[in-house]
């Protein structure tokens, strides 16, 4: 993951209401970066399923925004941050249909699939943070 | 407490989403249908989601479980006027909505209730049971 930072904001991520508020931030910066409207619509979807991941798997945490350059290349960064019990097989957890929750398992396998880059970095007992970017 | 209202038309259930649903509406909406399905003995639901910017898992899961839930209380459901950007996000997501009858605007999906019904009353009297 390369580039240098340009812009951030944080989002926390408490209740239902504020994974609204995360799509509703994801939108407007996506949308002033000027993606596609797919673009816009997968980079949105994506960060719907991993802020829900961080509200109730991580016990809520935070979303970080970053807007990336490199060259004349930008991108947006998405980073989701809880301090929960974290991931045990993050490999089972990246496949479709795997689910803790009653979700349907597609979250994190999903959302991989809509962003260019992913990375999982989680320790069991002290939280996960995924961060992922798309390039325009 | 925040709700999407739900409109009876003859044998029909409509329901318009025009806000960006957080989890607890979309569980409210399921279990307000459900009712309502029962309560009026509706034989079919649209739903139309033309507003929706995304549907991501979550209300996929929603709209899969009504459709479930209605067709065991007798009811044909039809998700109308999906955004192509959602419909491509979706698949790739990996939903594909499998048991969702769509349609493209509100007036085809109608049709699709209306013919559905009554194939299916036809087929009653016929004795056959068929199941799609």
């Amino acid at each position: 993951m390369t580039g240098t930072i340009q812009k951030t904001e944080s989002v926390p991520i408490k209740s239902g209401s504020d994974v609204v508020l995360v799509r509703q931030r994801v939108r407007a910066w996506t949308s002033e970066m000027k993606f596609s409207l797919v673009e816009q619509t997968k980079i949105v979807t994506a960060a719907s399923e991993l802020a829900r991941n961080t509200l109730e798997h991580g016990g809520g945490g935070e979303a970080q925004l970053a807007l990336l350059q490199n060259g004349a290349r930008q991108g947006i960064q998405l980073a989701f941050i809880d301090q929960g019990p974290g991931i045990p097989d993050v490999k089972l957890a990246l496949s479709d249909g795997y689910t803790t929750a009653n979700g349907m398992g597609l979250g994190l396998g999903g959302s991989k699939r809509l962003m260019n880059e992913f990375e999982i970095e989680t320790e069991p007992g002290h939280g996960t943070r995924i961060t992922c970017i798309r390039w325009k | 407490m925040e709700r999407i209202p739900i409109l009876r038309m003859g044998g029909f259930l409509l329901v318009t989403i025009q806000v960006d649903m957080h989890d607890k509406l979309a569980m409210t909406l399921q279990d307000d249908l459900t009712n309502r399905i029962s309560e009026v003995g509706a034989k079919g639901v649209l739903i139309d989601i033309s507003s929706l910017e995304i549907v991501d898992s979550f209300i996929g899961r929603t709209l899969a479980n009504i459709a479930s839930m209605a067709r065991v209380l007798d009811a044909q459901t039809v998700v109308v006027g999906m955004q192509p950007a959602v419909a491509i996000t979706l698949v790739e997501l990996g939903m594909s909505l499998p048991g969702i009858h769509t349609a493209l605007n509100v007036e085809t999906g109608m049709e699709f209730l209306h013919r559905t019904v009554a194939d299916y009353q036809e087929s009653e009297y016929d004795g056959d049971y068929t199941e799609d």
